[in-house]
């Protein structure tokens, strides 16, 4: 009896933001669940049987073998213009992108919410200087940018890649950081914190930032499917990935000679459904943690 | 109000000012000149030199900047060294081009997004409404690229029902009506490509403001005044709901800017992505900072824009 009046007071002094709230909510969706599984257990799948691959061997050029259709010569997917085994470079490339994506967010995730909680915590000066910074990032034209940054490095791999890209998508993340640690800088249990001498360090990333939990996951999730999106998008046109280095992109990117296009369509189409599955259920699965996090929209 | 536009637009000159001066100094990083794809036999490296000399090329950046800016506000971008014209005709053609595919995909958008979003609002939880949510979210998480693609595939190859790429068949009389029947055909295809990805956030806006003004006061009144639902749907919620839906306009424009770059590469329609991309490719500065400028001008005008439409359909909105 006195747990279950403690359990009550608990509800009723702090808001249902944790993390708890959120994948209790998110167990009710249904659809959301089977989509996060699927989603978990294709990127897990890929990422094993990309190990077991023998690279060099999928890329050797064996032009006798050119084109070749699906189900041919034990080719299950065909092969490309150097008689390049398609299903291997599928793999391959899935892993090389998803691979990718993962560190864009990582990395910008880690600098938008450094940023963000420190624009919001210690405001005035810092947060003017560093907003007037970030704005100026969000009003550049990011896919040009990006494009001409790629072209002026002169020599440049998967890493340099992530770093460009990096380089020009933290700012909405510091953004939502930032406002949402504004208005938490201001509740009562960071001003306890601070008369019994924390330091801001520790208020900021042990007090504020698990609070942020809920919003965070959410904003990361949908941060993943979009800069699938980017790189895939990136070495479409021909900046992002090298043409020897296989990623989703440059699958497509195939497509962009319209013989490939209108008559050797096991060539990108393989890719292209495959990106369009990754985002569909990456952003599916985002949006569901988007309403549990939110109280408004919950399934009750 | 007009004091807070002149003074939004005053912001808006050192942001276009420092833009100008990162694009400037990153295009002068890049690799290669634009006159080693000029070299034939016939020219001289030391003509070559000359040419270099002449262009300014060895000078000091900020020299070269000051030159740039100077003329820059003059509408002198300078000169194209692949095409051979002067920037700011080159981009006033394919801008053209770009305008009129935007035009016709914001058309789209409202035709489409419009009676999507009301349905979706007025018989909410319905199986309407959650088919017009599913299509939502396809359209937003699909890539431009991909959408594109299996488009020009199955409509442009495969169903044969539409052209796949230019703006109009060779051989047609300008000022025809035939040639203009001819180049809004070729335009249809990526104009409804860029529709069907524009309409996510109209429809969902859309959809909500139609559920909110279903409890609203003025609802009530008009039904105890017995006025039928139906009407009261097209007359009042309709109405209400349409106005912030214009403030939409400049965001949708900045959206589509930014999707031109894939939707011209994929369907060969020469507009302004496609000319950044062939640019950089031929490594034409001139033509390609005066493209980001244009593309960060436009940003910032954008969301200008959208700010002052909303504040004019709802005064209790003030933009400062």
């Amino acid at each position: 009896m006195e747990q279950q009046n403690n359990e009550m007071v608990k509800f009723e002094n702090s808001p249902p933001t944790g993390m708890q709230v959120v994948l209790r909510e998110f167990k009710k969706d249904k659809l959301a669940i089977i989509s996060f599984l699927g989603i978990t257990f294709l990127i897990i799948g890929f990422l094993v049987a990309a190990m077991f691959l023998n690279q060099e061997e999928i890329l050797k050029i064996k032009l006798l073998e050119r084109y070749t259709e699906p189900g041919v010569n034990g080719y299950k997917l065909g092969t490309d213009e150097a008689g390049r085994d398609m299903l291997g470079q599928l793999v391959i490339g899935a892993k090389n992108s998803i691979l990718i994506a993962f560190a864009i967010t990582i990395i910008t995730s880690i600098a938008g919410i450094g940023l963000g909680i420190v624009m919001g915590y210690y405001g005035g000066f810092i947060d003017n200087l560093f907003m007037r910074i970030t704005e100026f990032f969000m009003t550049l034209p990011n896919l040009m940018v990006i494009i001409v940054f790629v072209t002026i490095i002169p020599k440049y791999g998967i890493f340099e890649l992530i770093l460009i890209i990096s380089l020009f998508q933290w700012m909405s993340t510091a953004r939502l950081v930032r406002s949402k640690a504004l208005s938490e800088g201001r509740r009562d249990y960071v001003s306890a914190s601070k008369t019994m001498g924390t330091s801001d360090f520790a208020i900021m990333f042990k007090g504020i930032l698990p609070n942020l939990s809920s919003i965070l996951i959410v904003e990361l999730t949908l941060n993943f499917a979009g800069n699938v999106g980017i790189e895939t998008g990136l070495s479409f046109l021909g900046f992002g990935l090298p043409p020897s280095t296989p990623s989703l992109g440059t699958l497509v990117n195939y497509a962009r000679n319209p013989i490939v296009l209108s008559e050797k369509w096991w060539v990108w189409l393989p890719a292209s459904i495959l990106i369009l599955i990754l985002m569909l259920g990456i952003n599916y699965v985002g949006q569901a943690l988007r309403r549990a996090a939110d109280a408004k929209q919950r399934i009750g | 109000m007009w004091k807070t536009i002149v003074r939004r637009v005053l912001l808006m000159i050192p942001q276009m000012f420092v833009l100008s001066l990162f694009i400037f100094i990153l295009a002068k990083q890049m690799p290669g000149d634009p006159f080693t794809g000029l070299i034939t036999p016939e020219t001289s490296p030391a003509r070559l030199e000359e040419l270099r000399i002449q262009a300014g090329f060895y000078d000091p950046w900020y020299v070269q900047y000051y030159h740039w800016i100077t003329n820059a506000f003059q509408g002198d971008f300078g000169r194209s060294y692949t095409y051979k014209i002067a920037v700011s005709t080159l981009i006033g053609e394919r801008g053209l081009n770009t305008f009129w595919l935007s035009l016709l995909s914001a058309i789209f958008i409202y035709l489409i997004a419009i009676p999507l979003g009301v349905l979706a609002g007025r018989y909410q939880e319905s199986f309407l409404d959650k088919s017009i949510t599913l299509y939502s979210f396809i359209s937003y998480a699909i890539p431009t690229f991909v959408l594109s693609l299996i488009f020009v595939f199955i409509f442009g190859y495969k169903l044969m029902w539409f052209p796949t790429s230019g703006t109009v068949d060779v051989g047609l009389e300008p000022g025809t009506m035939a040639y203009y029947w001819n180049k809004i055909y070729h335009l249809l295809l990526p104009a409804l490509t860029y529709a069907i990805l524009g309409t996510t956030a109209t429809i969902q806006y859309l959809r909500s403001e139609i559920i909110d003004a279903k409890t609203q006061d003025y609802v009530k009144t008009a039904r105890s005044k017995g006025i039928p639902m139906r009407k009261v749907y097209t007359r009042h919620i309709f109405r209400n709901s349409l106005l912030p839906i214009a403030a939409f306009l400049g965001f949708t424009i900045t959206g589509l800017l930014a999707g031109s770059i894939f939707i011209e590469t994929i369907y060969g329609f020469p507009g302004m992505g496609q000319l950044f991309i062939n640019s950089i490719m031929s490594r034409d500065y001139s033509v390609i900072t005066a493209l980001v400028m244009l593309y960060g001008f436009l940003t910032l005008l954008g969301s200008l824009l959208s700010d002052i439409i909303m504040s004019i359909v709802d005064p209790r909105i003030r933009i400062d």
